[in-house]
């Protein structure tokens, strides 16, 4: 049911919100060998909702505590203080409604393709039958057909993220966490990547989350952007982004895009400098 | 100046290439295959000489000649004829492999555990490493006390020697898997048990190998020295024997069988290792 009227709200080309965010931090606090002389604030007191179906995206120098936020989201990670819901309810451990891409693939070289994507099947036990032909599927929707036999080394570094971007997705969550996952690829492949993963997000309305250190990669896939500084990790201002969608490469070059490009570094170079 | 330099640079390669083909070529793109026979002919000659020419007397280094004729002599019997080679090699094979397996088992199991849990590492850890430290040979004669003069005491000493570098290279895998994989493992769920069975595991093999190697040269030492102390059978009992009657030849005949041996059983290993981790290899070859 959930599925569809997202679906519906997609087709209307302007995702509206429905009533409860889906993610939604509050007082967000992570130290790292709190109470050591080595204490390190990752992140402080960050505040955000992020309701189903939102494109957002966490852009931000590097240890400005980015990946520490996504990997707190992803479950992984436990914050000090400060509370996280996932659709209401307490975030305590990794959970079926997230499913997190990282930097590099990490995809498992003994193991085809499809087995890689089938990994998270198996951790959970699910039926592998049907969820083989789903995952076929979805190989086939982003350019893999044919290569589910072939081991990680023959692919190429997109044709790997590919897979693994399908590794998260066979799980159907609602929230896709991703980590910089272009970040090794060179500019090209990036660019198509980009908007494949736009297009991902209108065909299937999941909410995506994506982590980037690249303003331009960060307006160009959201409808919000959270802008992060560093010393301590905090979320300077949220910039919101009017482009419409469906997105193509030549948004880049608009004044619209400028001036939110403009924004996010105004709001990253104040803080570089003091 | 130019136009002579020219001229003499292409003519010989145009010609010279189809002449190129045959030693030196061999020479740059596998030398090992003219220079390892080569080694081997030079030892070989040095030996003819030293036994032929410099007189060497027998009961020190016996001619090539004689080795041989024992050689061919001990395995001209058949395989479960006692006074052949092929019975003893056969026990003493026996108790290095099954000592090898036994050793690597608990060497793995053990190192995995460790990976796993720090506690029991911390807690467990230092008596092995104290153990380690006890020359192992000499429990040898211990072992054969408790457990006589058949196989099962070799099989033991055998496994007590190779036990420890799997287990190191258990643990050293355990640790050095990349954190990405657990993160990724964790992130779906998974249990404890699945993440060592799907991601550590797994991801040690090549770890595991490299200690399998080193345990694999140690096997035989462990069988031979267990039968050095006390046995009714092995080539080690065999040395023994030749040793007090001071057959040299058939004693030089034995330590060629045994040096055959290691070098198949390393390289069974070897072969496994191929199959195992062909995604390990394949890395490196790509990564050159």
């Amino acid at each position: 049911m959930r599925n569809q009227t997202q679906r519906v709200e997609i087709e209307t080309g302007v995702p509206t919100q429905p009533a409860g965010p889906i993610l939604s931090a509050r007082n967000l606090t992570k130290l790292y060998n709190a109470g050591t002389a080595r204490e390190v604030v990752a992140l402080t007191d960050v505040n955000f909702d992020i309701f189903p179906g939102d494109l957002v995206s966490i852009v931000g120098p590097s240890g400005c505590g980015k990946s520490t936020l996504l990997r707190a989201l992803a479950g992984l990670s436990r914050p000090t203080a400060g509370s996280l819901l996932i659709d209401g309810e307490p975030l305590i451990n990794p959970g079926p409604k997230a499913a997190m891409v990282f930097q590099q693939p990490v995809l498992l070289p003994w193991r085809t393709i499809l087995d890689n994507v089938m990994l998270p099947i198996e951790f959970r036990e699910l039926p592998i039958a049907n969820h083989r032909a789903h995952a076929l599927d979805l190989l086939a929707s982003v350019g893999l057909a044919g290569f589910e036999a072939r081991f990680p080394h023959e692919l190429s570094g997109g044709m790997q993220q590919r897979a693994a971007i399908v590794r998260a997705l066979v799980q159907d969550p609602q929230i896709l966490l991703m980590d910089e996952p272009f970040g090794a690829l060179d500019a090209m492949t990036r660019e198509q990547m980009n908007l494949d993963v736009l297009k991902l997000w209108q065909q299937t309305g999941k909410t995506i989350v994506f982590v980037t250190h690249s303003i331009t990669e960060a307006i160009f896939l959201s409808q919000r952007v959270f802008v992060m500084t560093a010393r301590p990790g905090r979320l300077a201002r949220e910039i919101t982004v009017d482009l419409p969608f469906p997105r193509g490469l030549d948004v880049i070059n608009t004044d619209a895009f400028g001036v939110n490009a403009g924004e996010v570094r105004a709001l990253l170079q104040a803080r570089s400098e003091i | 100046m130019s136009g002579i330099a020219n001229h003499v640079e292409v003519a010989p390669a145009g010609v010279a290439q189809p002449a190129r083909g045959g030693l030196p070529m061999l020479l740059r793109r596998a030398p090992e295959r003219i220079v390892a026979p080569l080694i081997a002919l030079l030892l070989l000659g040095a030996w003819e000489f030293a036994t032929h020419v410099l007189d060497v007397p027998e009961f020190i280094l016996p001619q090539p000649e004689a080795v041989w004729s024992a050689l061919i002599g001990g395995l001209s019997h058949g395989a479960f004829d006692r006074g052949g080679y092929w019975y003893h090699a056969g026990i003493t094979v026996y108790e290095s492999v099954a000592g090898l397996v036994l050793g690597s088992v608990v060497g793995a199991v053990l190192g995995f555990a460790f990976g796993a849990s720090r506690g029991l590492e911390r807690s467990v850890y230092p008596f092995i490493i104290a153990f380690q430290a006890l020359p192992k040979v000499a429990l040898a004669p211990l072992l054969v006390i408790w457990f006589g003069l058949g196989f099962n005491g070799k099989i033991y000493i055998t496994a007590i020697i190779t036990f420890f570098p799997v287990l190191i290279a258990a643990l050293a895998g355990s640790h050095a898997v990349d954190p990405d994989r657990l993160d990724l493992a964790r992130s779906c769920n998974a249990r404890p048990l699945q993440i060592m069975r799907k991601i550590v595991i797994p991801s040690a093999m090549p770890f595991l190998f490299a200690g399998l190697n080193v345990a694999s040269a140690l096997a035989v030492l462990g069988a031979i020295v267990g039968e050095f102390v006390g046995a009714r059978a092995g080539l080690g009992m065999l040395l023994i024997q030749y040793d007090q009657a001071m057959e040299i030849a058939p004693l030089f005949a034995i330590l060629i069988i045994l040096g055959i041996i290691g070098f198949a059983l390393n390289q069974s290993i070897r072969i496994v290792e191929r199959r195992v981790c062909f995604w390990a290899q394949r890395r490196d070859l790509t990564s050159l």
